[in-house]
């Protein structure tokens, strides 16, 4: 070997591995330079940058996914990245965000005169984000992507200067994740106290090997942690946030943020709860159990008494958080496979209601009370049959994707034998149905004539709605297949 | 869907999964039919249930009853979620039979009886869709795909009554589908409660096949009493007993005929049946434990039922309490566990369909000419007409329970058989008979005797369509009430089945029999075996 020996030795990099991270990354900052660089903005650049990018992703996961699958995951970087299955699945689920986000915020755009480029590259951002999330190693490496995914998100809240709410919702946004993103670094620090490195492996290998005499450090490092990845994906009490950021950001980015922000956050919690924490499971599972429990009946009641459809959904996606966690609190390997079958099917079903959100909202983003969606039936037949396999799906009716993914949360409840978080689940979500009949009564009820506004939907976002809606009902009549990609997707720790 | 054609296990034609595919294949036919041809969608909705019937005659003739088998026929089985165990697994047996042959009948006659008056197309889609999720209930012999079926019936019943019903028609729904889906919603947990005990338990993988956790009856006893609840609640807010029975009278008296016709006819049995097929077969010690609170219930229910009826002012909110009095001596027959009680509750299931459907159409008729279901609003209908006022003393007289009709049968025989069982709560219930008849006869009197005033004098009489609608139904009143052995024939093997079933699993229990005939030789035996 010809390498000198006063070469410094640096960390070996698969780069193949990384690819979604650098196409979102590399194509949001390419398009920050070519639009600042352009005298005159054109239009079609920016979404479709974004959406090549998301596409783009989208396709190299499955080479991606057999190559891991034949070679088995891998880590590098020192063990701070660590690329599994799980990693390629989460990182498919936020390129589909991705790309329903874009496709809907073309028209969106454009009709509101909000600055383009500006919105895809902070979306391309925010996605490279969540990908470094997905296949974090290390705490460290997890801060950092929560953090570049959630600096983006804040920005893009805010993006309608025009309306006050966007402001005021990005404020508290803001402000409470500031505080959040506090605790979770402090929450890491303690941890790193404890075990002595920031590492996922070794703070799992510590923990497998020693007893510690005083864990309280530990504990509360869990503690801190909890609250700071509760606040990302919305649960009960750090949910504030929630209702006021998602009324009031513009429509496109609450997809974002319901669908994208909400499975990098649970990426993160599964790769440190479940998978790192898992030998002090009896001493975090509990408090999960409960926080999961008051999140789904939190979520569902306050919905009920909701009027503006854009709360209600953002009341049902608390709720929908809270099933979800049912699934990481039982830290098995079922419950693990059921928490991404569920991220997969609210991806979609996020994407779907919120895409048909944003047509009805219409101009101004400001008709989202429930009348206004009186008489849809009649003057969009399509859309309002669409509308209601997806509402259907999100109360989890049978033969939809979201009964399937309900059933899989709730059955690793059961295994644990946490009994009665199920049966609380089970009785909220009989009232969160509640909130979507509502929207159906609504839809199929006959319009004032005064209040018939014009809908208009492009074919791009046509695509968004059918394509949900129809992986919505395909998930719910054959799961098989898609259950079972759930289960190889399970994240493993390797390296070390 | 062909898939489950293709791959079922039996070489036979698998007449069970198509009596599933064929109605839910008709919805997709019908919702995508071209708009422009409105009149095309009632026959093809007419086409699908008539198929749909004709397999289900088809599965009564090739049912084998004289053959003693303990186990199901027509068994079919498909792996669906092979992860989670789940499989469609279909079976019949003498209990499911007439439930799949009472609705294969009631669609057609609903289609053919009325036409919704707005929206063809979804109204046959939803309807063809309502008749695949019943029959996936009363096939399926798989824990999952029952409790799917179960659940999406609401999603076509809550459309039906929102979308073509009367009145306060979405309250009404929403009350529907919110009551029953918050009955149901511990029931999944149940289900997979048990699926996993008895995994535990046996040390197999996850399975959630009926036949096979019921007969292994794995779980303890403590535990497989709070798991029945669950489901208990489940069908007890589904047909209704006493108290969870407030979103009946809103939702029948709300809904459009047909959907009224269905919901009376076949939609509250899923409740009676799931609690025999999924109550004493799955849990036959936790029913036999809670029994009298099911009895007392159900008794509570007949009375109520009956009180609350003689008041209505309204016609058809008379019928739906009628049907929580009916339901209630089914109840009531059930949890008597001896055969003759639940033959008697079966075959009432069968006949509160044919009888109460039946009045459902009939009220729906007269308010289709008057606009009005105010009784006091109506009368002397039988000078205007006559053959109509025929057909209603008939099918009035079957739900009362008069003898040499059907109704009669099946209230005899579960009066019978409770009171082998239990002398005082068959007392209690054979009240219920004659109060039936007080309300039954008060309201006929009412509506059809006396002079009619001006609208009432001039109300047309049956038409020739209506006429042909309701002749099966009076037909089959009085076949089974003149001739019910084929049908008890065909039923009772398998009661006696679960019987069996109930005395082997829980200790200290034997059928509560007649003295008088079988029971003198069983308690012969009984002491044969206690002298050894």
């Amino acid at each position: 070997m010809f390498v000198a020996s006063n070469s410094v030795p640096t960390p070996e990099i698969v780069w193949w591995a990384l690819l979604p991270l650098i196409v979102f990354a590399v194509s949001g900052l390419l398009l920050l330079t070519i639009s600042s660089l352009l005298k005159k903005e054109i239009i079609w650049l920016a979404p479709t940058f974004s959406l090549t990018a998301g596409i783009f992703v989208l396709i190299s996961a499955i080479p991606m996914w057999n190559r891991i699958q034949n070679d088995g995951p891998l880590s590098f970087l020192s063990n701070s990245v660590g690329i599994d299955r799980s990693t390629i699945f989460l990182t498919s689920l936020i390129a589909i965000a991705l790309i329903s986000t874009s496709i809907l915020a073309r028209p969106y755009l454009g009709r509101e005169g909000i600055p383009a480029s500006e919105f895809y590259v902070l979306l391309l951002l925010s996605a490279a984000g969540g990908v470094v999330m997905a296949g974090a190693n290390d705490l460290i490496v997890l801060f950092l992507g929560i953090e570049i995914l959630s600096i983006a998100v804040y920005v893009l809240v805010a993006l309608h200067l025009r309306k006050i709410e966007s402001q005021e919702g990005a404020i508290k946004y803001f402000l409470l994740g500031a505080f959040s993103s506090a605790f979770l670094l402090y929450g890491i620090a303690l941890v790193y106290g404890a075990v002595g490195t920031t590492n996922l492996i070794g703070i799992k290998n510590f923990l497998a090997t020693s007893i510690l005499l005083e864990d309280g450090m530990l504990m509360i490092g869990f503690a801190l942690m909890l609250v700071g990845l509760g606040f990302k994906v919305a649960v009960f009490p750090f949910h504030a946030w929630t209702p006021d950021a998602y009324q009031g950001a513009p429509t496109p980015v609450v997809i974002w943020m319901a669908a994208g922000v909400k499975v990098a956050g649970f990426a993160a919690l599964l790769r440190v709860f479940p998978l790192t924490f898992s030998t002090y499971v009896d001493d975090w599972q509990v408090p999960m159990a409960v926080l999961s429990g008051l999140t789904v009946v939190f979520g569902s009641v306050v919905a009920v008494v909701q009027t503006n459809v854009k709360r209600m959904l953002a009341y049902s996606s608390i709720a929908h958080a809270g099933f979800i966690l049912i699934g990481v609190q039982s830290s098995s390997m079922d419950g693990t496979a059921a928490v991404l079958f569920y991220l997969g099917v609210y991806t979609f079903l996020a994407s779907g209601s919120f895409a048909i959100a944003t047509v009805v909202g219409g101009e101004g983003d400001s008709n989202h009370d429930l009348t206004a969606y009186k008489g849809l039936a009649k003057r969009k037949p399509a859309l309002a049959a669409l509308f209601t396999i997806l509402l259907l799906g999100q109360a989890g009716i049978p033969f939809t994707g979201g009964f399937i993914a309900k059933l899989g949360v709730i059955s690793s409840a059961v295994d644990t034998k946490y009994y009665f978080l199920a049966g609380i689940a089970m009785v909220s979500a009989a009232i969160a149905a509640y909130v979507y009949l509502r929207i159906l009564m609504a839809m199929y009820s006959d319009a004032d004539a005064g209040e018939i506004k014009d809908i208009h939907v492009s074919k791009g976002v046509w695509v968004v709605i059918v394509l949900s809606s129809a992986v919505v009902i395909f998930t719910g009549l054959i799961p098989g297949p898609f259950v079972e990609i759930t289960r190889d997707a399970v994240p493993i720790l390797v390296g070390g | 869907m062909s898939v489950v054609i293709a791959a079922s296990s039996t070489a036979t034609f698998p007449v069970l999964p198509s009596l599933l595919i064929v109605p839910a294949f008709g919805a997709l036919v019908v919702a995508f039919l071209p708009r422009a041809r409105k009149d095309l969608t009632k026959l093809v909705a007419l086409i699908f249930s008539t198929i749909t019937c004709a397999l289900s005659l088809w599965l009564l003739s090739d049912f084998e009853y004289e053959k003693h088998s303990d186990t199901f026929q027509f068994l079919s089985r498909q792996s669906w979620i092979s992860d989670f165990g789940i499989s469609w697994s279909f079976g019949a047996d003498g209990i499911s039979l007439f439930l799949i042959v009472l609705t294969g009948l009631l669609f057609p006659i609903a289609f053919l009886a009325v036409d919704p008056e707005h929206n063809n197309r979804s109204y046959f889609a939803w309807m063809l869709l309502l008749e695949a999720g019943v029959m996936g209930v009363f096939c399926s012999l798989d824990l999952i795909v029952f409790f799917l079926c179960f659940e999406v019936v609401l999603v076509p019943m809550y459309f039906l009554i929102s979308r073509w019903g009367h009145g306060n028609r979405s309250y009404a729904a929403t009350k529907f589908f919110l009551f029953t889906m918050a009955g149901s919603a511990l029931m999944l947990v149940g289900i997979i409660s048990v699926a996993f005990l008895h995994a535990d338990s046996t040390g197999g993988s996850i399975t959630f096949d009926l036949v096979e956790i019921a007969e292994s009856q794995s779980i303890t006893r403590g535990t497989a009493r709070w798991i029945f609840l669950t489901f208990a609640l489940a069908f007890a807010v589904k047909i209704p007993i006493f108290p969870l029975h407030t979103w009946l009278p809103d939702a029948h008296t709300e809904a459009p005929t047909a959907g009224s016709v269905i919901l009376a006819g076949v939609l509250l049995k899923l409740g009676t049946y799931g609690l025999i097929r999924f109550g004493l077969y799955l849990f036959p010690e936790a029913s036999h434990f809670f029994a009298p609170v099911f009895l007392t219930l159900g008794v509570v229910g007949i009375i109520y039922g009956a009180v609350v009826a003689a008041m209505q002012k309204d016609l058809k909110r008379l019928v739906a309490y009628s049907s929580i009095a009916h339901l209630g001596f089914i109840v009531l027959g059930t949890f008597a566990l001896n055969t003759e009680a639940i033959v008697g509750s079966v075959l009432q299931m069968v006949n509160h369909g044919i009888s109460t459907g039946a009045l459902f159409l009939l009220v729906g008729m007269i308010y289709e000419r008057r606009h009005t279901r105010q009784i006091d609003e109506l009368g002397g209908l039988q000078h205007s007409a006559p053959l109509m006022a025929g057909f209603f003393t008939v099918v009035m007289l079957s739900s009362i329970g008069l003898p040499g009709l059907n109704g009669f049968v099946g209230e005899f025989l579960i009066l019978l058989g409770t009171f082998t069982a239990h002398r005082w709560w068959a007392v209690v219930a054979t009240a219920g008979v004659v109060l039936a008849a007080l309300y039954l006869l008060w309201a006929y009197q009412r509506v059809f005797h006396g002079p009619a005033e001006k609208e009432n004098a001039e109300m047309t009489d049956l038409k020739t369509r209506e006429t042909l609608v309701l002749l099966p139904l009076l037909a089959l009143i009085v076949f089974l009430g003149i001739y019910p052995k084929p049908v008890i024939n065909r039923m009772e093997n398998s009661v006696k089945d679960l019987v069996v079933h109930i005395e082997k699993h829980v200790s200290g229990f034997a059928e509560p029999v007649n003295r008088h005939s079988l029971g003198e030789i069983k308690i012969d035996i009984q002491q044969a075996d206690e002298g050894h």
